[in-house]
């Protein structure tokens, strides 16, 4: 078989088994549907979670990009994991004890405020269509490259598998097709990773074998990557361009948006107790874990691999891979001095007499992780396992997103504002349709994705750490925070961080350089910022404003106590 | 307001006010030192010593120490640090008399 009939069977066969999956595991009421009826394990929901959290971005994406940027990618993998330590020990027992479906619902009643919860729902929503746009993409890719069907085919295929599985299961069928999800996504990253390490540092650990040595030469894998980028004239791998107050900001920003982010945190709402939900960010961090320290040391193999295969080769001579990719667009290559060879160099690049040699080879950093199993020629049933693994990621989290807009449409937007009445039986219809109209969206997004992505998302995790986070703490941790200052506090947020954002990746991109950004932070750090906003003006705003009433004192001091956790539940009911 | 009246969330309330401030600040405490543990190999140690550090490597490998623990170690860290809080915060609910016990759980089977 070849890798096409490979890439079909194992991606046909994964597909087989969310399908599966998903009729055993339908939604028979809004409970099951928005929080799988609070009965998922703490072991399954982290895992549902991990699959939930990482999405096409940290599978096809992450490590290609720590890949290009060396250090400076350190910022994604601390920044996209050290914010569980946060929910873990901040946000998630505190929720799961208060109980409820949705984050607008927690936002709503601690600050007895609607206008609160309709920012907050404003925000969920928006949110969360940044991210499932992308996901989309993700899908499309995959299927345009490996299946070589047109892109917009691909995306129509997503979207019936995500439509079929989150409109019928809801959150149940979402959790437990999550589930397997992780599990092909994860074997689909280790398996290339562990032949790679075994080629590359003669150990199956990847771990470890990026830290190792080549055993032919014995020399060390970072010591020799960083030989190939002195010599091409890159920056050294070990070291960072960026500024370290920005690294610091972009991490910080990354930590915190994904500990507001409403699809991660209403996972936590599914677990039975307030342990569970303690022990369940554990687990999901584990399973992140071995996904995101694989990560960097894939990013070392391809790179260094990367660099051997391509230097100095005669155009003519490039392997099969080289060509596919230039088929989609993703790599490209111009031969400007005419030699017939790739010159593949870096800024600082140049020759014995000391002239600067121009670079003709552009790679797209998101094939890196595609491309891999190709670049070092490992057997093709791998490549069409890392297909299957991509569209597992894309898809769950997917449908995770997909989810949080159904819940904001039908439950806090209808049940809990525009139609309290509404019956059980109409509020699940609403969901569906909900969930149903979200995937159509998203598939537009997915097929016309608009041509700014990247800083999209940058704008959710600046607005999740700039909203979300602030007023969820202070509505846990301290009494005295009130309605005036929660609004004031995420109106300001929000507002700084988008304004800046907005400016510098819309307004006027020339700007966009460290000379002019304030205090030398990137638009993608600048929610670190809207965050500190948020909590001093909620604060500043809570001292002379009117303390909270007396229901609302009770009810902080009732969520820290995790004794008495019900079902999450309907509020009004 | 929000929250209905439950019988189990006055589990405390039994008891004098100063438990349940004993509690609360026994929590806080190990979420503080939680943090700055948390703080330190994350923000420290992978970005503002990062360079000097750099200057060591980790005994028995390649790694730069501070690239390592801004690409490795501190995700190690972010993982025990959660397990230690769980097992913290177990045993606190316990000394409390906080804790949900097993058939308290509501829920039940997964499906």
């Amino acid at each position: 078989m070849n890798v096409q009939a490979w890439t079909f069977v194992l991606v046909g066969l994964s597909f087989a088994l969310y399908i599966g999956v998903a009729i055993w595991s339908r939604a028979r009421s809004t409970r099951d549907f928005y929080v799988a009826g609070t009965g998922v394990s703490p072991l399954a929901n982290g895992m549902a979670t991990a699959a939930d959290w990482m999405s096409a971005a940290s599978f096809i994406s992450m490590a290609g990009i720590v890949s290009f940027l060396g250090y400076d990618g350190s910022v994604y993998l601390m920044g996209w994991t050290g914010g569980y330590v946060l929910l873990a020990l901040l946000l998630a027992p505190y929720l799961r004890k208060f109980g409820a479906f949705t984050v607008p619902d927690f936002v709503g009643d601690r600050y007895y405020s609607q206008a609160a919860r309709v920012v907050a729902v404003i925000c969920a929503i928006f949110v969360s269509f940044t991210y499932v746009a992308g996901q989309m993409r993700g899908v499309g890719v995959v299927f345009s490259r490996f299946l070589e069907v047109p892109v917009e085919l691909g995306v129509v295929i997503g979207m019936g598998i995500v439509f079929f599985y989150a409109v019928l299961g809801g959150m149940k069928g979402i959790t437990y097709t999550q589930v397997a999800q992780y599990c092909v996504l994860i074997f689909a990253f280790m398996v290339p990773a562990i032949f790679l390490s075994l080629m590359m540092a003669g150990t199956p650990i990847p771990q470890l074998g990026f830290g190792g040595a080549d055993p032919a030469t014995g020399v060390p894998l970072i010591k020799k990557l960083n030989g190939l980028h002195q010599e091409l004239g890159f920056a050294a791998y070990t070291s960072g361009a960026k500024s370290t107050l920005d690294v610091f900001a972009i991490t910080a920003a990354l930590m915190v948006g994904t500990a507001g982010l409403p699809h991660v945190i209403i996972r936590f709402y599914t677990v039975p107790r307030v342990r569970d939900a303690r022990i369940s960010a554990g687990y999901a961090l584990v399973f992140i874990a071995i996904l995101y320290t694989t990560a960097p040391a894939i990013a070392v193999f391809a790179r260094t691999n990367l660099l051997e295969t391509v230097r100095d080769t005669p155009y003519e001579s490039v392997p099969e891979w080289f060509t596919k990719w230039e088929g989609t667009g993703l790599l490209t290559f111009a031969d400007e001095n005419g030699d017939g060879l790739i010159q593949y160099v870096g800024p600082n690049a140049t020759d014995a007499a000391g002239a600067p040699i121009t670079n003709e080879l552009t790679v797209d950093r998101d094939i890196m992780v595609l491309a891999n199993p190709e670049i070092s020629g490992l057997p093709d049933w791998v490549v069409g396992l890392v297909a299957a693994g991509g569209l597992a990621a894309a898809l769950s989290t997917a449908a995770g997103l997909l989810l949080v807009v159904s819940s904001a449409v039908s439950h806090d937007l209808l049940k809990r504002g525009l139609r309290p009445e509404i019956s059980e039986k109409g509020e699940l219809i609403a969901a569906r349709v909900a969930a149903g109209v979200a995937v159509v969206v998203a598939g537009w997004l997915g097929i016309n994705p608009p041509g700014f992505v990247a800083e999209v998302v940058a704008l959710a995790f600046g607005l999740a750490a700039s909203s979300f986070f602030p007023v969820i703490l202070l509505g846990i941790f301290t009494k005295r925070t009130n309605r005036e200052g929660a609004v004031a506090g995420m109106v300001s947020g929000i507002t700084f961080t988008a304004a800046y954002i907005v400016w510098f990746k819309f307004v006027d991109p020339a700007a966009n350089t460290a000379e002019n950004w304030w205090f030398g932070i990137s638009p993608e750090g600048i929610g670190t910022v809207g965050m500190l906003i948020n909590f001093a003006v909620a604060i500043a705003v809570s001292r002379v404003t009117p303390r909270p009433p007396r229901a609302v004192t009770n009810m902080v001091e009732d969520i820290r106590v995790p004794r008495g956790a019900r079902e999450a539940h309907d509020i009004n009911a | 307001m929000s929250t209905p009246p439950d019988p189990a969330s006055g589990a405390l309330g039994g008891r004098a006010a100063a438990d349940r401030t004993a509690y609360w600040r026994t929590n806080l405490r190990y979420v503080a030192t939680l943090l700055a543990i948390w703080f330190a190999v994350s923000y420290a140690a992978g970005i503002l010593f990062v360079e000097q550090l750099n200057a060591f490597t980790l005994p028995g490998t390649s790694f730069p120490l501070g690239f390592w623990f801004a690409q490795q170690g501190s995700i190690y860290v972010f993982v025990a640090l959660i397990f230690a809080y769980v097992v913290l915060m177990n045993r606190l609910d316990r000394r409390f008399g906080v804790d949900e016990g097993e058939e308290t759980a509501p829920g039940g089977s997964a499906h």
